[in-house]
């Protein structure tokens, strides 16, 4: 496997149309770097999973005409408000919604970790959200008597995508506890990194930082990106950005401020990001 | 770190809400608070100040919490019911206590759409005691039935279920509920409100207690202090913006 570092362009250059990538939640390790990449491309009919919910990254790709269906807990902007390109989609009828709850989309990815047809999750049982999921199945406990349970299909999504503090030459990726991340990475086909450096050490021969490091074997393809996560945090780096959101929150209530956005921020080059 | 707001300052509604919430806490072993939710947060913070060696509190989406093994962990530790007490809110919530935090109107082409359920149909069934908090009671948040059942509020006998709804505070008054006739009751309603002041403001029929309606007690001077103290400083770390609204904390920070 090539594991020598590639550049951004690169990385989305292997996602094809109709792809299922697999997005951390907001406080974990996003590539908004890749996300911009990505709309730069004009990708069409992706399939997003929050793993288990989604920010600004998912909103950016919905904004942007790249997403056809999102399969998530949520697709929150937080303490900011709704997420704006999300609730125009869903209200125009032009997204397609899988909604689903934190745990069973965690059991699901579980499951694909394991090659298993499935897992199964307490709850659920009279929620609306098994009305509008016919993949998912209420059956029995084979264990017990009258005791009905929720199976859910292993998940497998092409790409997960992610970016890192640092990963090394051997192409292994340091975490630390954000460890849905190796959840994500397990249970995909591919995962494509960036990361703020490349460092020389081995992180898995290193036992301090082994426990916290996703092996190589899982991992296609790395790029350095200095400031990938922002406008979002990167846990260990730096802090959230709160003046940009802010302004995208702004611009993007409307479809004519949204385009304002991309083309100030992601087709006019992004100016926090230098290596994009 | 200050507080701006001094001992002898008027009780805030919010006050009222956490020394509330903070009683129906009282001595629990593990409180999990979400990362939106500073009045809950409060409540688990005056929680623990009571009984250091006894409560726990994780926040969820912060540093302030001990999990390691990422986003499972909370759900994996609320399933063996490791987790005692946890928050849920909804755009609806109803007299039977389904909460929705999905849509208002058809699913397919809603008038409103919020983020979504989170964890919401699996925390509700598998925490004891869950308490519903919604600031704004009005007829358009507690309705009679929600629009979306994110999660119901109670299930048939044969369903697993050893969690589900404890309460629902919100800006008026506080509700106790009832799993096994899925109807709400009032406890008491805040200060500064009235009976007749709910019943026009809720969309659901409610039963009364025996005797007259109880008014929510405010903390006592004590209690203040410990909220706009540690509880204020604590809560700072967590929801700056919340903590120097009401508490004018971060001012010379």
């Amino acid at each position: 496997m090539d594991i020598r570092p590639t550049d951004v362009e690169d990385l989305v250059s292997r996602v094809s149309d109709g792809a299922k990538i697999a997005l951390p939640p907001q406080y974990s390790n996003c590539s908004l770097v890749m996300a911009r990449a990505l709309i730069r491309r004009g990708v069409r009919d992706l399939h997003l999973i929050g793993v288990p919910q989604m920010g600004l990254h998912a909103d950016l790709l919905i904004g942007a005409g790249c997403v056809s269906v999102v399969e998530t807990a949520a697709v929150t902007m937080g303490e900011y408000g709704l997420a704006p390109r999300f609730t125009a989609a869903v209200k125009a009828g032009t997204l397609k919604v899988l909604d689903g709850t934190c745990p069973a989309i965690l059991t699901q990815l579980q499951a694909a970790e394991k090659g298993a047809p499935f897992g199964v999750l307490r709850g659920m049982i009279g929620s609306d959200l098994l009305a509008h999921r016919e993949d998912w199945k209420v059956g029995e406990n084979p264990f017990a008597e009258n005791d009905p349970i929720v199976y859910l299909p292993a998940l497998r999504p092409d790409f997960t995508m992610m970016h890192a503090l640092k990963a090394d030459r051997e192409g292994n990726v340091w975490l630390g506890v954000r460890r849905e991340l190796m959840l994500m990475a397990h249970a995909s086909a591919a995962t494509l990194v960036t990361a703020e450096e490349i460092v020389d050490d081995n992180l898995i021969a290193n036992p301090v930082t082994a426990a916290g490091t996703l092996p190589a074997i899982y991992v296609n393809a790395i790029a350095k990106v200095k400031q990938g996560a922002w406008p979002y945090a990167l846990p260990g780096g730096y802090g959230e950005d709160e003046g940009h959101i802010r302004q995208y929150m702004d611009l993007a209530r409307t479809e004519e401020g949204f385009q304002e956005y991309l083309a100030r921020y992601i087709f006019d080059g992004a100016p926090r990001a230098a290596a994009e | 770190m200050t507080t701006a707001v001094s001992a002898d300052a008027a009780v805030r509604p919010e006050e009222v809400l956490i020394e509330a919430i903070a009683g129906m806490l009282d001595g629990l072993g593990h409180v999990a608070v979400g990362a939106s939710s500073p009045i809950p947060g409060a409540a688990a913070f005056l929680a623990q100040s009571r009984r250091p060696a006894r409560t726990r509190i994780s926040v969820l989406g912060s540093e302030r919490n001990f999990f390691n093994e990422g986003a499972r962990e909370l759900f994996d530790l609320a399933g063996q019911g490791r987790i005692d007490a946890f928050f849920l809110s909804g755009g609806q919530i109803d007299g039977t206590a389904n909460v929705n935090l999905v849509a208002i109107g058809d699913y397919a082409r809603p008038k409103a759409r919020f983020p979504g359920s989170f964890g919401s149909a699996y925390m509700y069934y598998v925490v004891p005691r869950v308490i519903l908090f919604r600031w704004e009671h009005t007829r358009r948040t507690l309705v009679e039935a929600v629009d979306f059942i994110s999660a119901p509020g109670v299930s048939p006998a044969n369903v697993y279920r050893p969690g589900g709804p404890h309460a629902l505070i919100t800006n008026l008054c506080l509700f106790d509920f009832d799993r096994t006739r899925a109807r709400f009751t009032l406890r008491s309603v805040h200060p500064g409100h009235s009976l007749e002041e709910v019943r026009d403001q809720t969309g659901f029929d409610f039963d009364l207690p025996a005797d007259d309606v109880p008014t929510t007690p405010p903390p006592d001077a004590a209690t203040l202090a410990t909220i706009r103290g540690p509880v204020a400083t604590r809560l700072a770390e967590v929801y700056p913006a919340f903590a120097a609204r009401v508490f004018g904390t971060g001012a010379a920070a």
